[in-house]
């Protein structure tokens, strides 16, 4: 079947199966590696992606459901400009240590941060609650998106200096 | 995993829809938020030779109260039901419930419709459904019809929709004063399906419980009513000894499995714990 789709503002043509898996059309047709498979049962959050503008796990979505609809990966965020808040918020608060969860974690985060500016720490927990990391223990994680909200709010960014709990 | 491959259409109108199921009978399933139906094709536990999809089709994906009832279309997703002022207004146990529903991307894609439709007891909204006394509405070849809550989950997966019937709303009456709602179920990690889970909506007269409505999750083979818990407390006042006996009914009657979440003693047991936690939650917010 053919689908039509906007990935990261350019419009595609693609052929696809019916049985083809969202997470497969963006890493094996479209060769956008970011989108991560961890678990392939909708567990761990690492193929997150946004379509038209809602994070979902591309790993339990058909291709074919995203006919006519736009995605977001994480090759989408940065801008001439620079990295994404959130980018820079993991790169400078040690937010990732592999990064294999790091692209759904992301995405995921830009669209709790786009329904809630100034979340509290519990939202942030609440919010990533369908992401794991190996890694980090979520601390970092956490401090990263709050620095990511400071800054797309315009507020002074917080301390970047490890908080040893 | 890779589904088995099927032939995918995404009709324009409820009748389009309609025509394909009665067209393809037992070979076609619905496709609707897909967090269920695609990981049963994804293990081929589920191999339907045609998926019909139904997010194309206008006028499912509203919430709104008409004629004493709140309809909600069976397309709302998850999201929007934990997000919706109207229903959590109403009933607090939508907030309750949704935001312990698997976790955001999962809530992103479910349909409120697919989590009935399913009739999976380890689904959270069949016990809400039985403790609201929800109605069903069905829409086939001949037309809609409503399905009162009690009727629709007929047995383990199996519901009263027939094969050519799509589940296009659910119906919730507007509470009268005084009627507080609770969920809770106990799980062993932030969005895993219940060990036991318990929802309970109840009106009160003073101190006396007027109605009640409990529904229990995961402790059945079928999405189940307390229905001798419900009766035993019917005109009486929520003592501590009343509670406790109302959840020792439910305990006995419900039959859940020993499997990884917990043995069947157990489970039992939280069912009776959770039911008097929720019994006065929903009478705290009673008041
Ligand atoms: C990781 C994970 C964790 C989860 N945890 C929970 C949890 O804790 N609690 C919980 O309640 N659920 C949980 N779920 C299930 C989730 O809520 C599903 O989305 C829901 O059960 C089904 O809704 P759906 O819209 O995705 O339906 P689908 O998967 O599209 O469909 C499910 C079934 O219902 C049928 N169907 C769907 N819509 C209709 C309709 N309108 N008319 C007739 N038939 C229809 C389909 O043909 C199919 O047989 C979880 C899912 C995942 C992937
Ligand atoms: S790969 Fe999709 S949720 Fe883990
Ligand atoms: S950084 Fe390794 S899994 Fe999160």
């Amino acid at each position: 079947m053919k689908i039509n789709v906007t990935v990261n503002g350019t419009a595609h043509e693609v052929e696809v199966e019916a049985r083809t898996l969202l997470v497969h059309m963006i890493r094996e047709i479209l060769n956008l590696t970011g989108t991560h498979i961890g678990c392939d049962t909708s567990s761990c959050g690492a193929c997150t992606i946004l379509l038209n503008g809602k994070s979902v796990k591309s790993c339990t979505v058909l291709a074919v459901q995203a006919n006519g609809k736009s995605i977001t990966t994480i090759e989408g965020l940065a801008t001439a400009e620079g990295l994404h808040p959130l980018q820079e918020g993991f790169k400078e608060n040690h937010g990732l240590h592999c990064g294999f969860c790091t692209p759904g974690m992301i995405l995921r985060a830009s669209e709790l941060l786009a329904n809630n500016p100034n979340p509290t720490e519990e939202q942030i927990r609440w919010g990533i609650s369908g992401n794991l990391c190996r890694c980090t223990g979520y601390n970092n994680i956490v401090k990263s998106i709050q620095y990511a909200a400071a800054k797309m709010r315009g507020d002074a960014l917080p301390s970047t200096e490890p908080v040893f709990v | 995993m890779i589904a088995q491959p099927f032939q995918y259409e995404a009709p324009a109108t409820l009748q389009d829809a309609i025509g394909l199921l009665q067209k393809y009978g037992d070979e076609a399933k619905i496709l609707a938020g897909g967090h269920s139906l695609i990981p049963m094709m994804k293990l081929r536990f589920a191999t339907p030779g045609y998926l019909i999809d139904i997010n194309n089709i206008p006028g499912l994906s509203s919430i709104q109260e008409e004629n004493g009832f709140i309809r909600i279309g069976a397309l709302v997703r998850e999201a929007e039901v934990e997000h919706s002022a109207l229903l959590t207004g109403h009933y607090p146990i939508f907030a309750d419930s949704t935001r312990l529903i698997a976790d955001p991307q999962v809530r992103n894609m479910g349909t409120i419709g697919g989590n009935l439709a399913h009739g999976d007891a380890a689904n959270d909204h069949p016990a809400v459904m039985l403790a609201l006394r929800a109605r069903v509405v069905a829409t086939g070849p001949k037309g809609s019809r409503t399905i009162a809550i009690d009727d629709f989950f007929q047995g383990f997966y199996t519901t009263a929709l027939e094969p050519e019937e799509i589940l296009t709303e659910i119906q919730i009456p507007i509470p009268p004063g005084h009627t507080g709602s609770a969920y809770y179920k106990l799980e062993r990690k932030v969005g895993d399906y219940a060990i036991a889970g318990v929802a309970v909506v109840l009106t009160l007269d003073g101190n006396l419980v007027k109605s009640i409505g409990i529904g229990l999750t995961n402790v059945n083979p079928v999405p189940m009513r307390a229905s001798r818990s419900e009766e035993f407390l019917l005109g009486k006042p929520l003592t501590d000894e009343n509670l406790a006996q109302a959840g020792k009914l439910a305990a006995e009657d419900c039959s859940p499995s020993t499997d990884l979440r917990g043995s069947e003693e157990y489970k039992r047991d939280m069912v009776a714990v959770v039911l008097r936690r929720m019994v006065k939650l929903a009478a705290e917010r009673a008041k």
